[in-house]
């Protein structure tokens, strides 16, 4: 399931909608993503702006690439828009799988791909002004990888 | 033809989305960039290096040699941030 909202979520909500369900979940790969701070505590706000109907598109195919890639039972994606202060959650990567390694792995893939595939740009805002984040080569290798 | 901006390819435009009329001259996106960059400074400007410029035809991420056509919507964004 695809969710791109303003709105926050509840991360033990969801999980445990999904697996109420569905009795033959081992396991769950979850990653939650977060508004860092900064090392000098400058970050006060990040504004993500997105593409929307492309984004719940591109979400929705890569979802169910990783579905096809590993043996999911379920698979969640949350991503928020709008403005977010430090320490709020920005994304929810949550896949369940009757074993470990498949829930992994996808989680990982999944959230590899985010970084740098869906239709995203995130503004900082902090004491020297307003600026967007850039692509990181890191996030580029990352997402290659699979 | 429906063009859309976003990030900081909107803020140097100064729009965040507009039509026009495409003419016999544009058949590619690479052709359309020409004809914005001709508009004024904004768009010269915005479109100057285009290793850091990306584009979506029909919400479809596209390379700039891409055919396209008066009904197809457009948008011009930097590499994507998620996550």
């Amino acid at each position: 399931m695809i969710k791109v909202q303003k709105d926050d979520f509840n991360v033990n909500q969801e999980i445990k909608d999904i697996s109420s369900v569905n009795k033959n979940i081992g396991g769950i790969g979850l990653f939650i993503g977060k508004v860092r701070e900064g090392n000098n505590s400058e970050l006060k706000s990040m504004t993500l702006e997105h593409y929307p109907i492309m984004t719940e598109k591109q979400l929705e195919n890569i979802n169910n690439e990783a579905k096809v890639r590993w043996n999911l039972v379920d698979s969640l994606i949350i991503h928020r828009y709008g403005k977010l202060y430090p320490g709020d959650q920005i994304v929810l990567v949550a896949t369940f799988s009757k074993h470990r390694a498949d829930a992994l792995e996808s989680c990982e893939f999944l959230i590899d791909w985010l970084k740098t595939k869906a239709p995203f740009w995130k503004l900082e805002e902090s004491n020297k002004g307003k600026v967007w984040v850039e692509e990181k080569r890191s996030d580029l290798e990352a997402a290659n990888k699979w | 033809m429906h063009i859309k901006y976003f990030s900081w390819v909107k803020d140097q435009i100064g729009i965040e989305s507009e039509s026009i009329t495409i003419n016999e001259n544009i058949n590619s996106i690479n052709e359309l960039i020409i004809f914005l960059k001709n508009k004024n400074e904004k768009y010269s400007k915005a479109f100057e290096d285009l290793s850091v410029i990306r584009c979506a035809v029909n919400m479809e991420v596209s390379n700039l040699d891409k055919k396209i056509s008066d009904n197809d919507e457009i948008a011009f964004f930097p590499p994507m941030t998620g996550g």
